[in-house]
């Protein structure tokens, strides 16, 4: 048992490292080292400028998509490496935020089902950043049930056409292309009438429509599609057979290991050191070194964990099923930490923004909170995920499983 | 990276989890727990014969000198099997106190003993309510005898070995502790056992009196060793509690696929899949803190005081969790003495204990953690 680089993974380190060292944008490190949850901007850049440079200087040098082949972008390399490279990058992989969703879950969906041709032509801009993808699941009648989506695309010759909305769509306003899953087929049970798409995000009837979140930011969108063309040659996997594909993207979505979830202990560990109540330090107080302990081992736990499936992709195993913990476990401790935070500075918690403590450090992530348990999976369906797929027990019972879409009932209340 | 146990470590684990299946099944558990037997003697045998006791010890004092790595994973084993033998008790507590200060004359008497499965061996330290702290130490050594009362003694009516910690100054300095060895069958102390929450691991009282005892460590330093020897023992005892935890979550989830109500499984509804899924969070969570244990204790690593403590707090709450839920899931079977939910729930509750208690644990982290920022 050991911590240890293999002597190639010592020196794929070395060389990240190095080149990290001489070509990071160094101005913005402390800015991003800082930043937490609800909180990721640059003070004097745009962010996203910053973080597109970033891409294409990594693309250009081999070091983006570390995991796709070197003919779509990437640089051949083992999974390993690229957790290597993602701990390495450190602060600068918040940069990335912007492309998670087009590296991790759009890339390998084309890269699965597009054809060799399109593969060559999308692929390799994705990776460098130059175009970003945004994906086009959830819907307003779909959310955890995503297979209860609603968008239509009906076939008109060589094309289809489309007529929808979706919600929740991360990026849709910055982004070029889009993974799209639309109902081509009511008349059968619901996981059965999908099939996927990619399309142009400026396509003719493509509206996007920013959504304010609960926090007052606005990170994702409303899209809506009016009559909307996509060629035939843009389908991705055979019609009616979306469901598949869509679990590939899926699949794809919870795989980042080693890039370490947000818990904000480390920032609430350094607040209560700092913190004094009363005629002491907030650590001094007993009720606070409970607290804190007890949020210790959760991130202690999830960082081993982490640790524990990084080991098995050092000897080429692949990871357990243990990795599925941690979005549950960090997204619930982000936001209890917060609220906490917040409850050691009494009336003062309410304040937000520059005159708050820590100019709102703790506020701004309690308001970001709710959403991180909901996006991706909400904790419900990740408790369904570990139950099912890693305890084995039963799914649950569907009562619209074998029902033709269009007679599953529509609402609760007549 | 290489976070993980060795392919042979593996493999002892393997073997040690199918020789308690054959030899400590809850039958043989249920012996001990019913008061009929003291402790399983012909389990503590087997462990001699495994190899099991002295798998730790170097091989100069009669043990396989294999390492703590290997000691986890049996460790682990014991804790799945609730096995009702004084193992922690002999090797984590006894064996390590002795590995640690013991002088040479002391391993060579004691240590091939404890392999062997001749000496029951534990720690007194405790003098009814309270965590551990030198303060509360008021057994007092003089002129080579002790005289006082420790209580409770895990396995302390059936201990041949008693590592005592008593006061041999009063300067309210953590060097007015020492550490004592006394050879119980020499007299001059007497032991009474105590009912308790787990009966398959007996707790006592016991009563010195003029009884001789020799210094184990030097004068003064009785606490610092004692500080060593808990974190130590904090680690193996995590991976009883990662065992039990596993155990006690797979019982939960059989009964989930079995138990038919409402005309479906138990396992189908949310309520109880949700429950479960939590369990196996705390579980994982627990097993990960316990690994970092494991590291540090087996490297002898700066880090072993914090590691251990995470492991201690990580796994107490996980088999608390697991163990209570694990009958929150058999519903009223579960409440009952028939079925095996309450001896994990005894346990877990007892093991959460022996060593101090969760807000003890606490506490040392966080000094722990301040002291390693400040460093």
């Amino acid at each position: 048992m050991n911590f240890d680089d293999t002597p190639q993974e010592a020196a794929f380190r070395a060389e990240a490292r190095a080149w990290i060292a001489a070509n990071a944008p160094k101005q913005y490190e402390d800015e991003l080292r800082a930043s937490s949850l609800g909180r990721t901007a640059l003070k004097n850049a745009n962010i996203l400028e910053v973080a597109k440079a970033w891409q294409k200087k990594k693309a250009d040098a081999g070091w983006a998509c570390l995991h796709w082949p070197k003919e779509y972008g990437g640089r051949g390399a083992s999974p390993i490496e690229r957790v290597i490279w993602q701990q390495e990058e450190g602060p600068f992989g918040k940069l990335s935020a912007m492309f998670i969703i087009g590296h991790g879950m759009c890339g390998p969906t084309v890269m699965a089902y597009a054809s060799e041709q399109h593969k060559r032509e999308y692929l390799p801009p994705l990776a460098s950043g130059e175009k970003v993808w945004c994906q086009l699941f959830s819907e307003p009648a779909g959310g955890s049930d995503v297979a209860g989506l609603r968008t239509r695309a009906e076939k008109r010759g060589d094309e289809w056409v489309i007529n929808g909305q979706k919600i929740w769509t991360s990026g849709a306003h910055y982004s070029d292309y889009g993974i799209l899953l639309t109902r081509t087929d009511p008349t059968v049970p619901k996981h059965k009438g999908l099939t996927m798409f990619f399309l142009d995000m400026k396509s003719p009837g493509v509206e996007v429509r920013p959504i304010k979140q609960a926090s007052g930011h606005s990170d994702f969108n409303e899209v809506y599609f009016t009559d909307v063309v996509i060629p035939d040659s843009q389908r991705l996997g055979a019609v009616n057979d979306g469901w598949n594909v869509a679990l590939t993207t899926l699949m794809n979505e919870r795989m980042s290991i080693g890039a370490g979830v947000a818990t904000g202990f480390p920032e609430l560990f350094d607040f209560c050191s700092n913190l004094m109540l009363d005629d002491r330090a907030a650590i001094d107080d007993r009720n606070v070194r409970s607290k804190l302990a007890n949020w210790a081992v959760k991130a202690s736990g999830l960082k081993y964990t982490s640790m524990r499936a990084i080991s098995a992709l050092s000897k080429g195993e692949r990871p357990g099923p243990e990795n599925s913990i941690g979005k549950l476990v960090a997204g619930a401790m982000v936001q209890d930490v917060a609220t906490y935070a917040l409850d050691l500075q009494g009336a003062a918690g309410v304040l937000s923004g520059p005159e708050a403590e820590l100019a709102g450090r703790f506020q701004a992530m309690l308001l970001r909170a709710p959403g991180t348990r909901v996006e991706g999976g909400t904790d419900e369906i990740m408790r369904n995920i570990i139950a099912e797929r890693v305890l084995g027990l039963p799914g649950d019972i569907r009562v619209d499983k074998d029902l033709p879409f269009n007679q599953v009932p529509t609402k609760g209340r007549a | 990276m290489n976070f993980d146990f060795s392919d042979d470590q593996k493999q002892l684990r393997d073997q040690a989890r199918k020789f308690l299946a054959e030899k400590c099944p809850p039958k043989a558990v249920r012996v001990v727990l019913d008061g009929k037997e003291a402790y399983d003697r012909a389990l503590w045998k087997g462990f001699a014969e495994m190899g099991f006791l002295g798998v730790a010890i170097p091989e100069e004092y009669g043990g396989a000198g294999a390492g703590h790595l290997e000691l986890c994973v049996i460790a682990e084993e014991v804790g799945r099997a609730l096995a009702p033998v004084p193992f922690s008790s002999t090797v984590y507590l006894a064996a390590e106190a002795l590995m640690l200060a013991g002088s040479d004359a002391q391993k060579q008497a004691w240590l091939p003993k404890i392999a062997s499965g001749e000496v029951i061996g534990t720690l007194a330290l405790f003098e009814g309510t309270g965590n551990p702290s030198p303060k509360a130490i008021k057994l007092a050594a003089a002129n080579g005898v002790l005289n006082g009362t420790k209580k409770p003694v895990a396995d302390g009516a059936i201990a041949d070995l008693i590592i005592v910690a008593a006061r041999t100054a009063s300067t309210g300095r953590d060097s007015d502790i020492s550490l004592f060895l006394v050879d119980a069958k020499a007299g001059g102390v007497e032991a009474k056992a105590l009912t308790n929450l787990d009966p398959t691991r007996g707790q006592a009282e016991l009563t010195f009196a003029n009884c001789k005892a020799e210094p184990l460590g030097a004068a003064g330093e009785g606490w610092s060793i004692l500080t060593q020897v808990l974190d130590r023992a904090a680690v193996l005892t995590a991976f009883e509690q990662v065992g039990g935890s596993d155990r006690a979550l797979e019982m939960g989830r059989d009964y989930a696929l079995d138990r038919i109500a409402f005309g479906r499984p138990i396992g189908s509804f949310q309520a109880v899949k949700h429950m479960l899924a939590d369990m196996y969070v705390s579980a994982t969570l627990a097993r990960s803190n316990a690994y970092y244990g494991a590291w540090a204790l087996s490297t002898n690593a700066p880090e072993l005081p914090e590691a251990a403590a995470s492991a201690r707090i990580s796994a107490t709450q996980a088999y608390q969790h697991c163990a209570k839920n694990n009958i929150q899931v058999h519903g009223g079977m579960g409440f009952t003495w028939e079925f095996d939910c309450h001896m994990y729930y005894r346990r877990a509750n007892a093991l959460a204990l022996g060593l101090g208690s969760l807000s003890y644990w606490e506490d040392q982290l966080i000094d722990r953690m301040r002291k390693r920022n400040a460093a």
